[in-house]
């Protein structure tokens, strides 16, 4: 395609490819996102594609390879448009099936539905699903109908129209205005008002400006970034060129964390792609306003996610937080002021651009407005990618979208926010998504990873497990982080090994107020708040281990035996034959038993035991 | 594509301190890892101190400065994942192997790594074999994951 020198280019560009499938008849939406890929679905999309030209249906049918749907676990999904009938789990030996009955003849194949777990039916479309229906997908939904590597599909969705306007007749101030009275705070962790932001790094002094988006998505248990930057790179892209035009940026980043290697290729795709055309590069559309975008790979350093050391990093140093006495829209990178937003923000700037600040201060809370972005995980029925209003209750969010606990567990707890954020008890699931009430609570909306936590989980394991992972991430320049961490660390092992006394509890609330106090950077700041929210919900959970010496979720693996439930057991002999250390034994056809001097606690029995025979106290 | 040497790598970007990570990226995808060579002569070609490359190569859990397996088990220590049990699977993989993440196997076969998080939650836990996927994992697959790997060795030499 050649370059594009006006709007009017760019609007001709978007009538003809219109035009071009006006005889479409139908779309056969493949996911290709990473988690179908995981569940093989490129087999499912080259057998599709395979069949619709066999079956002579190459140019009425389109097949779309998309972006994440978000309901990973039910990959791969098909979903066709007309009738919006979805497939999951769907097998590459199904292909010819689908583009036959379904495709050619609208006929639904009954076994490729989704099956409601909770109520055993069968559904027919996609926004019946109860996960699907309760959500609010103002961003998410956009992946459906867009191949990440086409900009073509991006412009035929309307893609680009809101960098025309702006650039059209728009000026910088008027948009940073409307950026501000949409209400729209940052989706990466803090929730600082993106349009404060802008207009802070425009007032900058200096010609010399960036802007960064921040893909590096460190947060165990998130993935809303990868999901849109891989599922619709130019959506990102568009928001970083309306941010720069705004702020009055000529160069700008994109640092993506190298784990994703899919949002690492469709970014860099979809960078050449804007290029050819015009969109980046100089005298952009024809206009006055030039601009490119480089790809910046992170180094897998969840302290990247610091404004500072990232900026540090994307210089190709070693990513150190320094001290923000001056802000980064002042003093970013390259010591040139910098505005970094995340994905999700240049994601949503698009459509408050098209529809205006009204619109998207319409959805939300008075101090949270739009939507969110959650990364619903953990020990539920449904998980996956869920987009809601912000205000939406996090019952709501657990039970009616998440379906509730799996194999009839109770759920316990939620944590949100990641290793700066904290867990919130039952007792607590009627408070909102929203910045301002979860900080309230000792947790925060964070990047929105929330991780459902049952009966089977620890509360004290998980605190371990997020200080084991702070303590390795801690990039150890400031003394509170390095040494603080380390320390609580220590005293939360002791109390998972047995070997915990109860003036500790004291030591560790104690610790954690210091370094929540006195570290440098933001890691380091939260870094106590999962320690912090554990104590403060689940005390008892600390006693048990403390004075009974005893893990109730049975976890901690120095406080836990392994037995057989002689009820239970039906003499398998799969458990015995799976156990290395030769620990179980019995006869065919009689109950099991376990040597708790030989067992290694390795789990291998409970996880091949079809009878759930397997007992840990 | 990866650039295939170590020139190629530098093609484009030299005298330019700020590609560093992304040169060191593309010489791990190539490589495998970054050898004391391969920093000598990137700190050549970027005009970047030699100890200012190790440093960031050291920094970075994504660089490897040894030669890794041959077959690279990556174990997700996400969140999603480890309350779904993935440090039963780090124990079993270490247990069974007889190394600990970060070092490989005394055949050159395996190396164990751990990642915090792969961002395929929906799906923990997640272990991937150079790079493919395996979900769902329990101790139990992982073991015969592992031993199926091995036999494959067995079989490659008896086949030459």
């Amino acid at each position: 395609m050649s370059r594009l020198n006006s709007f009017r280019e760019l609007e001709h560009l978007r009538e003809h490819l219109r035009e071009q499938r006006k005889d479409i008849t139908t779309t056969v939406m493949v996911c290709g996102g990473t988690g179908c890929q995981a569940s093989r679905s490129q087999a499912v999309i080259d057998a599709v594609r395979e069949e619709l030209s066999r079956q002579g249906l190459g140019q009425s049918v389109r097949l779309c390879v998309t972006g994440c749907h978000g309901f990973c676990e039910q990959g791969p999904v098909i979903i066709i448009e007309p009738g919006n009938i979805f497939y999951c789990h769907v097998p590459p030996e199904d292909a010819f099936e689908i583009v036959y009955q379904t495709v050619k003849k609208g006929e639904v194949i009954e076994r490729l539905l989704y099956t409601d777990p909770g109520s055993g039916e069968r559904i027919r479309t996609e926004s019946e699903i109860p996960f699907y229906r309760a959500q609010d997908r103002q961003i998410l939904s956009q992946n459906r109908m867009v191949d990440p590597c086409s900009i073509e599909d991006y412009i035929v969705a309307g893609g680009y129209s809101a960098l025309t306007k702006v650039l059209g007749g728009m000026m910088p101030e008027e948009i940073i205005k409307e950026i501000q009275s949409s209400g729209l705070r940052g989706r990466g962790g803090g929730g600082f008002p993106t349009g404060r932001k802008w207009h802070e790094c425009r007032e900058a002094p200096g010609d010399e400006k960036y802007v960064i988006c921040n893909a590096d998505e460190g947060d165990p248990g998130a993935y809303m970034d990868r999901c849109v930057l891989e599922g619709n790179p130019h959506l990102v892209l568009e928001g970083m060129m309306i941010g720069a035009w705004a702020v009055g940026a000529r160069k700008g980043y994109i640092y993506v964390r190298n784990e994703y290697p899919l949002a690492v290729k469709h970014s860099r795709i979809a960078v050449e792609q804007a290029r050819e055309l015009g969109l980046l590069g100089d005298n952009i559309l024809g206009t006055s306003f030039s601009f490119d975008v480089d790809i910046a790979r992170g180094g897998g350093a969840f302290v990247c996610g610091e404004s500072t050391a990232l900026m540090s990093s994307v210089e190709g140093k070693v990513g150190e937080p320094r001290p923000k006495d001056v802000h980064t829209v002042v003093d970013g990178l390259y010591h040139k002021p910098t505005v970094l937003n995340n994905v999700e923000t240049w994601a949503n700037v698009p459509a408050i651009m098209l529809n205006g600040s009204s619109w998207f201060a319409s959805k939300g809370t008075p101090g949270s407005k739009g939507t969110k972005i959650l990364a619903l995980t953990g020990r539920i029925k449904n998980t996956g990618l869920v987009e809601v209003a912000m205000g939406t209750p996090i019952r709501t969010v657990v039970f009616d979208i998440g379906g509730g606990a799996v194999n009839g567990k109770m759920i316990k707890a939620v944590q949100i926010g990641g290793p700066s954020g904290g867990c919130l008890p039952v007792a607590k699931f009627d408070l909102a998504v929203d910045f301002d009430v979860l900080s309230e609570a000792g947790s925060m909306v964070g990047s929105g990873g929330m991780v459902v936590m049952d009966e089977d989980s620890c509360m004290v394991d998980v605190a371990k497990y997020f200080l084991t992972f702070l303590q390795d991430e801690s990039c150890g320049k400031c003394l509170p982080c390095r040494i603080g961490v380390d320390r609580m660390l220590e005293i939360i092992t002791e109390i998972t090994e047995g070997r915990g006394k109860p003036e500790q509890l004291d030591l560790l609330e104690e610790l954690a107020d210091t370094v929540a106090q006195t570290a440098l950077c933001g890691l380091g700041k939260t870094a106590p708040n999962p320690v912090l929210t554990t104590l403060r919900y689940f005390r008892p959970e600390y006693e048990a281990h403390i004075k009974e010496k005893k893990c109730p979720a049975g976890v901690c693996q120095a406080l836990i035996t392994y037995s057989i439930d002689p009820d239970k057991c039906t003499g398998c002999g799969v458990c015995l034959q799976a156990c290395a250390p030769k620990a179980i034994t019995g006869e065919k056809k009689q109950a099991h038993v376990i040597d708790v001097r030989l067992c290694q606690k390795c789990g291998i029995c409970r996880s091949e035991c079809k009878f759930d025979a397997i007992q840990v106290v | 594509m990866p650039p295939k040497t170590l020139e190629q790598a530098l093609e484009g970007r030299r005298s330019q301190p700020h590609q560093l990570i992304e040169v060191l990226q593309d010489i791990q995808e190539n490589y495998g890892y970054i050898s004391k060579e391969a920093m000598q002569i990137v700190s050549q070609g970027l005009g970047v101190p030699i100890i200012e490359v190790y440093r960031v190569a050291s920094f970075y859990k994504a660089f490897r400065l040894k030669p890794p397996g041959k077959h690279v088990l990556t174990m997700c220590t996400g969140t999603a994942c480890h309350v779904r049990g993935s440090r039963l699977l780090l124990d079993q993989a270490t247990g069974q192997l007889g190394v600990k993440p970060g070092e490989v196997t005394s055949d050159g076969l395996f190396s164990i790594e751990h990642v915090n998080c792969l961002g395929a939650c929906a799906l923990g836990p997640i272990v991937t074999e150079n790079g493919s996927y395996h979900h769902h994992m329990t101790p139990g697959k992982l073991r015969k994951l592992i031993e199926t790997l091995s036999h494959q060795k067995a079989e490659d030499k008896a086949n030459v």
